[in-house]
């Protein structure tokens, strides 16, 4: 919302600077967003007094003036052709900043063909303040020497521009504005109520109002004999202050009610309407032509205007092209009506018609104004372009609030911790137009009808605190809660020790889109149509994701895309499962795009079994021992078949899946391979029950060196080295405290078909040292159960 | 000269002449070795008379010592100058460059985010969460958003595809409803913040579809809004490690909240850096208020009992003037040389003991 500061002047007595009223704005939360203020950029700039205008010597165009100026008597070249002597015009001081030419003149005086200039005489064009370009500004002897050019030309008007927050349409209107303003201190508002006009003869157009929900009250008023003539410049110019080009007086008076009181009215050519005029609900069959040329399809839910040749307006949004006022037309109707504010938003929406009349009815206009609405109008018309006006006649009648609002005084304190004497609370909520009746500790107060924010006592709080200035708060520390701090869950934890021990291990942490398009969803086992946005930001954007890999791959191709070569990414963020509260899950996922490295030494790429250590290492800094998770087949399509696996706890639990992505995923990212990663459910790991104690387990070290003996066993090629560490594993549980597969081999002494897999058995033994028949019998035991599980041999 | 000394002369030239080890342990053999000439001699004690014996023990025990500690001698000489010369094979070229070890940096908004944990977390704060995808209720209905009016349309929702017959859903445009969920679920006394992704159908140079925004809610007894300005200034000064920070709270409005205000702090621009904490600027950073008794009410907590404040803030935006990043754009994107240069190394853990960055 934007007013020119002389407007607000017309209801706000004040001696207030600029500046400070803007602070009398921001206290009361009206949030400046932009001043516009001429009168700052021609500061430099004063009227000055020509004495004498020589030809100059040397240049036919140029003359000499000397100039009466603030800065004493001045030598100016001018080469306008309408500087003389005798002249008032604007002088510009050496060094000033010239707005119309983008540049500054010099700081010491410049020789223009041999004679010294000592400054500037400028045209309005030169001061962005006018087209005239005839030569300089020629200005009315009667201003005085050295008066602020902006004054002179009338420029020092500042437009403010401010937020309207939607609780406040009555901050809509300039009067509105200046209310609000008067009760926090900057002045005295001043409520010019309209003076009514006595019409010379009943309203001839009959007003019906058929759904009173949708329109209560409709004021109206016909002129005849009206000139349409263009409007006084004082209208015009306040008009294009706020940005509305003006058209014609009685499309300009209408637009200058609804800025300056937050009071929009419709003016009807009456020559153009068929019989009564009425407010109704619209039939699906209907259409409205309306003012901007358009053509809108109606349905029941909109309240429009009729009247006998069908829709001719739609209520509170836009009036209709087939009854619009013309330079020709002479009698007007003018309506002053009240729309319901969320039919009137339902309407626009659907329309998707943005009109101030629109904005102002969807956020609440006063209905009390209906009819000073309507006087006003006549008032201006009237005097502006003549014409006889009829009596004023409403229909139905303005919707009231008679429940008063409890406040209880002592809420300002409990809730705000202000100290604030009843009697000035009653200064402001008086100020606001508030009609308070004091029953003691409580106060029923009556709402004016312009403000529809306030329901409860909290928001009386509000009006007085604002008032009074959040500056007045007090600063006040929350008090420490003491006791043990639980920060965080076990989630949250995990994910912070996990990123680190990844950032580690070298990767780079990505925060990526919680979007991916729904094609390529559809490849990681996603795609759900409830996980589908239907109004996305860009088409590639309209899915939820399934997964985070997607994203991590794309991001690792526009990566290598960019000369990266090896690109290790993760994120730890939500993935999608379903659209309800618990279908997300929180996920840590890690993709790499390897590049053989080429070191003198000759050192190996990442690969699947990197990734596993890198999941491994992730469980194990979230304290879960690898161990205690089996590998499985991979669940999920987007998973290389051969070159991944499922982490397992137990048969039916999945916790991540770690490997190779599936070829065909890559195709359709058009992502290049191979790409090698994982992703872990933090949601599907297992939660730590909370310990009474921060003690750790007694530790148990044993005295005795382990013994380590090794094996090799030939096993059928599709066996699985897990397979056989688990059946060696289970030989002895006391006993067997590690194996680990070192050699797998296959090739000459190995039959096609078999391959040999060779592990370390780590033997820790407690109380007694092993024997050799001891460590005899243990290892007839691994070879047993490895045979039992595997069918393997030893290898001879 | 007797031949204990004849012996000694040149045992001790044969072992000072000793080239290598080799050559050090024939001469220590042919000296003192079994059948060596010192050893002879030591075994001819045996037969000599006791008188004679007396004489000669010391002398000949003498030899050996000498014999023997001049082996030493020369052996560790030997030693040493083998260990030289095979050092002197064994050199490197240490300037050539180690094995590659890629070096990981953690996301700048991640980081934030513990931040913000870290000095909410001191204040008693717990952290909560709730889902991306929300219904209408808890993101717009339960926190005072009437329907169809006008300050729902300033959140630029993204809706979900809704099944025939089924809630529609959308994509929470704030943290917010992270309160409304806290409330359903908790009894007074609460104090949590609430991190997290949000929504908003924009995408411009200051506006990106995806966000990250921190809520806070306080419901005790005695919370005012001088509560809220305090704990928001403490915040302020901790996040942006300083000791003094010059703030304004203005009226605003928030359907949530009453009364509402919004947090501005000042800040000097000195060249493309910004200085938080005082200066000749306003900046607007975060919203906040008191919760209104209708959230409160639509939570069944009695508003009459409990009170308290609530605020929202963009932790982007905060990420950005603590660290200086120009733009918010290259935070979705993955860039990997945006994250090596923006990005904190794992070793660095929030926390207001040890600093937070």
């Amino acid at each position: 919302m934007k007013f020119p500061l002389s407007w607000l002047k017309d209801y706000l007595d004040t001696d207030a600077s600029l500046d400070e009223l803007l602070g009398f704005m921001l206290k009361a939360g009206l949030e400046v967003e932009e001043v516009i203020n001429p009168a700052e950029d021609l500061k430099a700039f004063t009227v000055c007094k020509v004495k004498a205008a020589e030809p100059h010597p040397d240049a036919d165009k140029l003359r000499v003036c000397t100039v009466d100026t603030v800065d004493g008597e001045k030598q100016i070249v001018c080469g306008a052709p309408n500087a003389r002597a005798g002249m008032t015009a604007i002088y510009a001081p050496l060094g000033a900043y010239i707005p119309g030419l983008d540049f500054s003149l010099d700081k010491k005086p410049r020789k223009i063909r041999g004679v010294e200039s000592q400054g500037m005489m400028c045209s309005t064009k030169e001061l962005n303040a006018g087209e005239d370009h005839d030569g300089i500004a020629d200005l009315d002897d009667a201003i005085k020497l050295g008066t602020p050019a902006a004054e002179a030309l009338g420029l020092d008007d500042p437009v403010i521009d401010f937020e309207v927050t939607p609780n406040r349409p009555d901050w809509l209107g300039v009067k509105g504005i200046a209310r609000d303003l008067a009760a926090a201190g900057a002045g005295t508002f001043i409520d010019d109520p309209v003076r009514k006009v006595a019409g010379s003869y009943d309203c001839p157009i009959t007003i019906e109002l058929d759904d009173p929900e949708a329109c209560p009250v409709f004021a109206g008023a016909l002129i005849r004999g009206v000139e349409n003539g263009p409007s006084p410049e004082w209208l015009q110019a306040r008009l294009k202050a706020v940005g509305i080009t003006p058209k014609s007086l009685l499309v300009d008076v209408t637009n200058y009610i609804s800025i300056d009181r937050a009071r929009p009215l419709h003016a009807y050519d009456a020559a153009k309407l068929a019989g009564a005029i009425r407010a109704r609900l619209g039939k699906d069959s209907e259409h409205c032509d309306a003012l901007d040329g358009k053509t809108y399809q109606v349905n029941s839910e909109m309240c429009v205007i009729a009247d006998d040749s069908g829709v001719i307006g739609l209520g509170g949004v836009m009036g209709g092209e087939s009854t619009a006022v013309s330079d020709t037309t002479t009698d007007v109707f003018i309506e002053s009506a009240w729309f319901d504010p969320l039919r009137t938003a339902r309407t626009g929406r659907t329309t998707g018609i943005i009109s101030d009349a629109r904005y102002r009815f969807e956020r609440g206009v006063d209905p009390a104004s209906c009819v000073e609405g309507v006087h006003l109008a006549l008032r201006l018309i009237t005097e502006y372009g003549g014409g006889a006006a009829s009596k004023v006649s409403v229909a139905g009648e303005a919707p009231r609030r008679t429940e008063p609002v409890e406040f209880f005084k002592r809420d300002v304190a409990r809730l705000t911790g202000l100290e604030i004497k009843p009697a000035a609370m009653k200064k402001t909520l008086k100020a606001l137009g508030f009609n308070i009746e004091d029953t003691g500790e409580t106060w029923l107060l009556k709402v004016p009808s312009w403000r529809f924010d306030v329901e409860q006592s909290a928001d009386i709080v509000e009006e007085i605190a604002r008032l009074e200035g959040y500056d007045a708060l007090p600063t006040t520390s929350l008090p420490n809660p003491g006791g043990k701090r639980l920060v965080a869950t076990q989630i949250q934890d995990r994910v912070r020790t996990a990123r680190r021990a990844l950032a580690a291990r070298g990767f780079l942490e990505t925060v990526t889109w919680s979007f991916m398009p729904k094609a390529f969803a559809e490849q990681f086992g996603g795609g759900a149509d409830v996980l589908t946005v239907s109004n996305p930001v860009a088409s590639e954007l309209n899915q939820m994701r399934p997964s985070i890999l997607g994203n991590l791959a794309m991001a690792a191709q526009r990566g290598v895309d960019h000369g990266e070569r090896e690109l290790r990414l993760f994120e730890a963020g939500p993935i999608y499962l379903g659209d309800g509260p618990k279908d997300q899950r929180s996920v840590i996922a890690a993709l790499v795009r390897p590049h053989q490295p080429r070191h003198w030494s000759g050192v190996g790429g990442y690969d699947v079994y990197a990734a596993k250590a890198d999941l491994f290492a992730v469980l194990d800094a979230i304290g879960q021992p690898p161990a205690r998770f089996q590998v499985d087949a991979p669940k999920q399509p987007h998973w290389h078949p051969g070159q991944a696996a499922s982490l397992k706890l137990g048969p039916k639990v999945t916790i991540a899946h770690f490997g190779a992505l599936h070829p065909r995923v890559l195709k359709t990212l058009k992502v290049d391979g191979p790409l090698y990663g994982f992703e872990l459910n933090l949601n599907a790991v297992p939660q730590m029950k909370a310990k009474p104690n921060k003690t750790k387990p007694v530790l148990e070290k044993a005295d005795l060196t382990p013994i380590r003996r090794d094996f090799a066993f030939v096993v059928d090629e599709d066996t699985a080295a897990g397979d056989i560490v688990k059946a060696a594993h289970g030989a002895d549980k006391a006993l067997v405290s590690a194996v680990d597969v070192f050699d797998v081999y296959q090739g000459q002494g190995i039959e096609p078909g078999s391959k040999s897999i060779a592990i370390e058995v780590t033997l820790q033994p407690r109380g007694e040292s092993l024997k050799d028949a001891d460590i005899e019998a243990i290892s007839e035991k691994i070879v047993a159960a490895v045979a039992k599980s595997t069918g393997g041999v030893l290898r001879g | 000269m007797s031949e204990i000394e004849t012996i000694e002369t040149e045992a001790l030239r044969a072992i000072d002449g000793a080239g290598d080890l080799q050559a050090l342990d024939a001469v220590r053999v042919a000296e003192l070795g079994k059948k060596g000439r010192v050893s002879g001699l030591m075994k001819t004690l045996g037969q000599m008379s006791p008188e004679q014996r007396q004489d000669m023990g010391p002398k000949l025990n003498a030899l050996k010592n000498r014999v023997a500690d001049a082996v030493e001698a020369r052996k560790a000489v030997l030693e040493d100058a083998a260990l030289e010369a095979q050092l002197a094979t064994e050199k490197l070229d240490l300037t050539l460059p180690p094995r590659p070890e890629p070096v990981g940096a953690l996301h700048p908004v991640m980081q934030v985010f513990e931040e913000i944990a870290a000095i909410f977390g001191d204040m008693g704060f717990t952290v909560a969460e709730g889902p991306d995808i929300e219904d209408d209720w808890h993101n717009f209905t339960a926190l005072n958003f009437p329907e169809g009016h006008p300050a729902r349309e300033t959140h630029d929702t993204f809706f979900m595809e809704t099944p025939e017959g089924g809630d529609p859903k959308v994509l929470r445009t704030h943290t917010s409803p992270v309160q409304i969920r806290t409330m359903m679920t908790e009894k007074p006394p609460i104090r949590i913040i609430a991190p997290g992704r949000v929504y908003r159908n924009d995408w411009d140079a200051t506006h990106t579809p995806m966000f990250h925004q921190v809520e806070g809610l306080v419901i005790e007894k005695d919370i005012h809004m001088g509560h809220l300005k305090g704990c928001l200034i403490d915040f302020v000064k901790a996040f942006f490690e300083v000791d003094e920070v010059e703030a304004r709270f203005r009226p605003h409005f928030f359907p949530f909240t009453e009364p509402s205000a919004e947090m501005d702090v000042k800040y000097t621009k000195k060249g493309e850096t910004i200085e938080i904490g005082a200066g000749d600027r306003w900046m607007e950073i975060l919203g906040s208020g008191m919760v209104h008794p209708n959230v409160l009410r639509n939570c069944g907590i009695n508003p009459d009992e409990y009170q308290g404040f609530a605020f929202g803030m963009g932790v982007d935006r905060l990420a950005m003037l603590k660290y200086g990043m120009p733009d918010l754009r290259p935070y979705f994107e993955a860039d990997a040389v945006w994250t090596r240069h923006y990005g904190f190394r794992p070793w660095l853990m929030p926390s207001i003991s040890g600093g937070l960055s």
